[in-house]
């Protein structure tokens, strides 16, 4: 019993997930301007983290986890540089 | 392997509590990104994916905490060091693009816009003589 | 040896939940967190001067609180609800903090929060520019950040 309803809520929350990635990558084609694609670019980033962390659960894999952390790190390092860039053009001052 | 055989172990009470936390934390998640997608402008659009990255992500880091917790009887605190870099950076971000786009938007003369704050002619000339 | 004490604990406590604890992960952790905090010292941030600790968990619940009910708030106006038209808009907001790591955390909080985007601060003028998703009464909102967040942020660093 306990099983089935872990194996749908997963399951659910994993297509919930891939939905709203498919959104965000529908806004950064979209535009209309880079500010705007830039924000669908972060916010791909944490749903690709939070997806990670659910295959986590799915897999009872750490590894999973770790990866999640790579991802989010890369991502707000990635968003920061891209927003610098529109401010002022350039990436290093 | 049929996935998810590791949980056989999982008490009733403990796969109820998971399964609400993801539902929710993924729900958040979703909405957030829909708001992304529809709402008109940049400045409204900023507001949507908090959704995700304050009770979405907080959802999701419970439910694997409790999830890791119970299967393997000792407390699992990786997932909090996720919460707290996420709640920590998404703000930065947020507020470099908010400022990157008030620049971008002010350089064009967007009359949508609050215009920059005018400096007071006194700090004008220390920042001169700075 | 140690600049910042609170740094170099929090680094050993992520170095041994990231890696788990035994012994020699404590020692390496410990020898990583010292080399990062004269690092940190190398770059001369401000330090922080916390004067009331009992007042921060407070501040957390606070602020846990509001962002709970601001996610509720933001779902239902997503989704048409709140009865009237949406109007969202930028107000300005006159702070008496000026202290860099309480506005830092005041940005934290009113960005994480959802419904309120911090936009940028002048510090000529002691403002703050903040995006409103749904704006009804600007003073609500002016009165919300002063009273609610500004003044237990000043009794925490003053």
């Amino acid at each position: 019993m306990s099983h089935t309803i872990l194996f749908w809520s997963v399951t659910i929350a994993q297509f919930l997930l891939a939905a709203a990635m498919g959104l965000a990558v529908f806004r950064m084609f979209r535009g209309p301007r880079a500010q705007d694609r830039v924000l669908a670019l972060d916010t791909l980033y944490v749903n690709s983290m939070l997806l990670l962390m659910v295959f986590g659960i799915r897999s009872g894999e750490v590894v999973y986890f770790e990866a999640s952390l790579v991802i989010g790190m890369l991502g707000f390092v990635a968003t920061v540089a891209l927003a610098k860039f529109l401010m002022r053009g350039e990436v290093i001052e | 392997m049929t996935p998810l055989d590791h949980a056989a172990g999982l008490p009733a009470w403990a796969a109820i509590l998971v399964s609400v936390f993801l539902i929710i934390g993924a729900g958040l998640t979703v909405i957030g990104t829909i708001g992304f997608v529809r709402l008109p402008t940049f400045y409204e659009r900023i507001h949507a994916p908090t959704l995700g990255t304050s009770w979405g992500t907080g959802g999701i880091v419970m439910a694997s905490m409790i999830f890791f917790t119970v299967l393997a009887t000792r407390p699992v605190v990786h997932e909090i060091l996720i919460g707290i870099f996420v709640t920590v950076t998404t703000p930065v971000t947020l507020m470099l693009l908010a400022r990157a786009a008030l620049h971008r938007d002010r350089a064009e003369g967007n009359p949508d816009v609050p215009s920059e704050p005018p400096v007071p002619p006194s700090a004008a000339v220390q920042a001169e003589k700075a | 040896m140690l600049p910042y004490p609170l740094l170099s604990l929090s680094l050993v406590v992520m170095w041994l939940a990231l890696n788990g604890f035994t012994l020699g992960q404590l020692i390496l952790g410990s020898i990583v967190s010292v080399f990062a905090s004269w690092g940190m010292a190398a770059l001369r941030p401000s330090k922080p001067r916390i004067r009331k600790w009992h007042l921060l968990p407070k501040l957390l619940g606070i602020v846990l609180y509001d962002i709970v009910r601001s996610n509720i708030a933001v779902v239902s106006l997503l989704f048409g609800g709140g009865g009237h038209k949406r109007r969202s808009d930028f107000i300005t907001v006159p702070l008496d903090l000026k202290d860099p790591t309480g506005l830092a955390i005041l940005a934290v909080i009113v960005t994480s929060t959802p419904g309120t985007a911090w936009l940028e601060y002048n510090s000529l003028s002691s403002t703050v520019l903040i995006h409103v998703f749904d704006l009804v009464e600007e003073a609500e909102w002016q009165d919300l950040i002063k009273n609610r967040y500004e003044k237990l942020l000043m009794e925490i660093f003053t």
